[in-house]
């Protein structure tokens, strides 16, 4: 082995080592900072969380944009809706007065809700597109109760780190962390456009996150649950989506 | 470098596939802010969908790959945009940039490029000095690739990203919109296609294995039986 080559080993390793102990430590200051989403762990999730890492970093705190209300669309494109349960036709049937949403989990006061208790709890609208994963998307008008607010009434505990929630169908439910639902665009959405919230987009209560996609946003919200891990939820990679082979972070 | 070379084309491989598979769920496009399939196309790809919520006239669905394929196209792009940094300091500090990319003085002409192109039209074999020198139109096309089609594939993408529009709006509205930020994403898809297809041909023209070889190996210089073949043909 002559000098040159033996010099551009120790190079390399001490390269190698310094880039691995950097990684270790990345990984460390991410996991601390809450940078590295549920799903880190699947085929695709380096750039998964190289994604979540830098918008949680970028945007987190950015204020929500909004539209002017001329461009509010006029005919919005309602997606077709799962099958919906016996419960689901018999609150209808009621005009949806007993429709109740749970917030329990890491928190002190836990709650059941009726839509009138929230239209009571406080009010925000918001002109926010839908953006689909397919590529369509509509602007509307959403209204409905801050979920930072719903959080406050509940008393959130500071241990939570996300927030799990639920539809009435049982194969959708989803999370977000606590920096997405404490925005003050995260928004339990019960109108829509000067009305009651239509069925055909999630009435009576959707899960409006209008800074990911359209999957994210939730409809017939019937449970929001606090938590400090998502491991204990279905397959533990962060909700029903990457379990059907799509990103948990849909911010992108 | 020539390893960023072929990241960039693993890369923009997985990109194609993957992005070819976003498409056909919804192969409509539009121009504007929004667009679904309540608002008039700009323009529809008459192709089976992978969703029934689109009309196509076909009779039947294709599988949804949309998952897989969003998660891979996502890596790719990182993969692409790693990489591009990693090169773009190379072309700055080494002086490929100056030396190698931007065309030299004299060939600073519009006659310089009719030229060229006469040369390539008629076949006439390149000069020795020329096999070791990228000239005028294989430097302008590869500036174009660099420093417009990459950044604005990369802007267009960017301005698809709910998380990133919400908080940037003007990443989005600048380029007239988030449909209009995927067409353009598109019409800059296929340009990269077109550059893709002339330059393997033209890498087949001049010898498919000889310039593989280069390009993997790193070793231009053409050996002595090539040098002769090349003569003889």
């Amino acid at each position: 082995m002559n000098p040159l080559s033996r010099r551009k080993l120790l190079y390399t390793g001490t390269a190698a080592v310094a880039g691995a102990a950097g990684l270790v430590a990345a990984a460390r200051l991410a996991e601390k900072y809450g940078l590295i989403p549920p799903d880190h762990g699947v085929l695709y999730g380096t750039g998964e969380t190289l994604t979540y890492a830098c918008q949680r970093v970028l945007t987190t705190h950015r204020p929500l944009h909004e539209f002017p209300r001329s461009m509010i669309s006029k005919q919005p494109f309602m997606n077709e809706i799962g099958k919906l349960p016996d419960a689901f036709k018999a609150s209808q049937a009621a005009n949806f007065s007993d429709w109740r949403l749970t917030v329990d989990g890491l928190v002190t006061h836990p709650l059941s809700l009726s839509v009138s208790d929230l239209r009571a709890l406080a009010v925000r609208s918001q002109i926010t597109e839908v953006a689909c994963e397919e590529g369509w998307s509509y602007i509307a008008e959403w209204v409905g109760t801050p979920l930072s607010a719903v959080l406050r009434e509940a008393g959130l505990k500071p241990e939570a780190r996300f927030l799990a929630y639920f539809s009435i169908q049982p194969d959708w439910w989803e999370s977000i962390d606590i920096d997405e639902a404490l925005h003050p665009g995260t928004l339990v959405t019960w109108g829509m456009n000067d009305g009651d919230l239509p069925v055909g987009f999630g009435g009576p209560l959707r899960l409006r996150a209008p800074r990911q996609l359209g999957y994210k946003s939730v409809k017939f919200l019937t449970r929001i649950t606090a938590t400090d891990s998502m491991k204990h939820y279905g397959k533990g990679l962060g909700s029903a989506s990457p379990e059907g082979g799509y990103a948990w972070y849909a911010g992108i | 470098m020539r390893v960023t070379h072929w990241l960039t084309f693993l890369a923009f491989i997985a990109l194609l596939i993957t992005g070819i598979e976003i498409l056909i769920s919804h192969p409509r496009f539009y121009w504007g802010e929004v667009g679904n399939v309540n608002t008039p196309p700009l323009f529809t790809f008459h192709i089976p969908s992978s969703r029934d919520t689109v009309p196509t006239g076909f009779g039947y669905v294709m599988p949804d790959q949309n998952g897989w394929s969003r998660y891979l196209h996502f890596q790719a792009a990182w993969l692409l945009v790693l990489t591009g940094v990693v090169y773009l300091a190379y072309l700055l500090f080494s002086g490929h940039l100056r030396r190698n990319l931007f065309p030299t003085h004299e060939q600073r002409s519009f006659r310089a490029y009719t030229t060229r192109f006469g040369q390539y039209i008629s076949r006439i074999e390149p000069t020795v000095a020329e096999l070791h020198s990228y000239n005028v139109l294989q430097r302008s096309s590869y500036l174009v690739v660099i420093f417009v089609l990459f950044p604005l594939i990369i802007w267009t993408g960017l301005a698809m990203s709910p998380g990133v529009t919400t908080a940037f709006p003007l990443v989005g509205s600048l380029l007239g919109g988030r449909q209009s930020a995927r067409t353009i994403h598109l019409f800059v898809t296929i340009a990269l296609i077109l550059f893709l297809v002339v330059h393997v041909t033209m890498v087949a023209l001049s010898g498919f294995r000889a310039r593989m070889r280069a390009m993997i190996t790193g070793k231009a210089q053409l050996t002595e039986t090539e040098l002769t073949t090349k003569e003889l043909s």
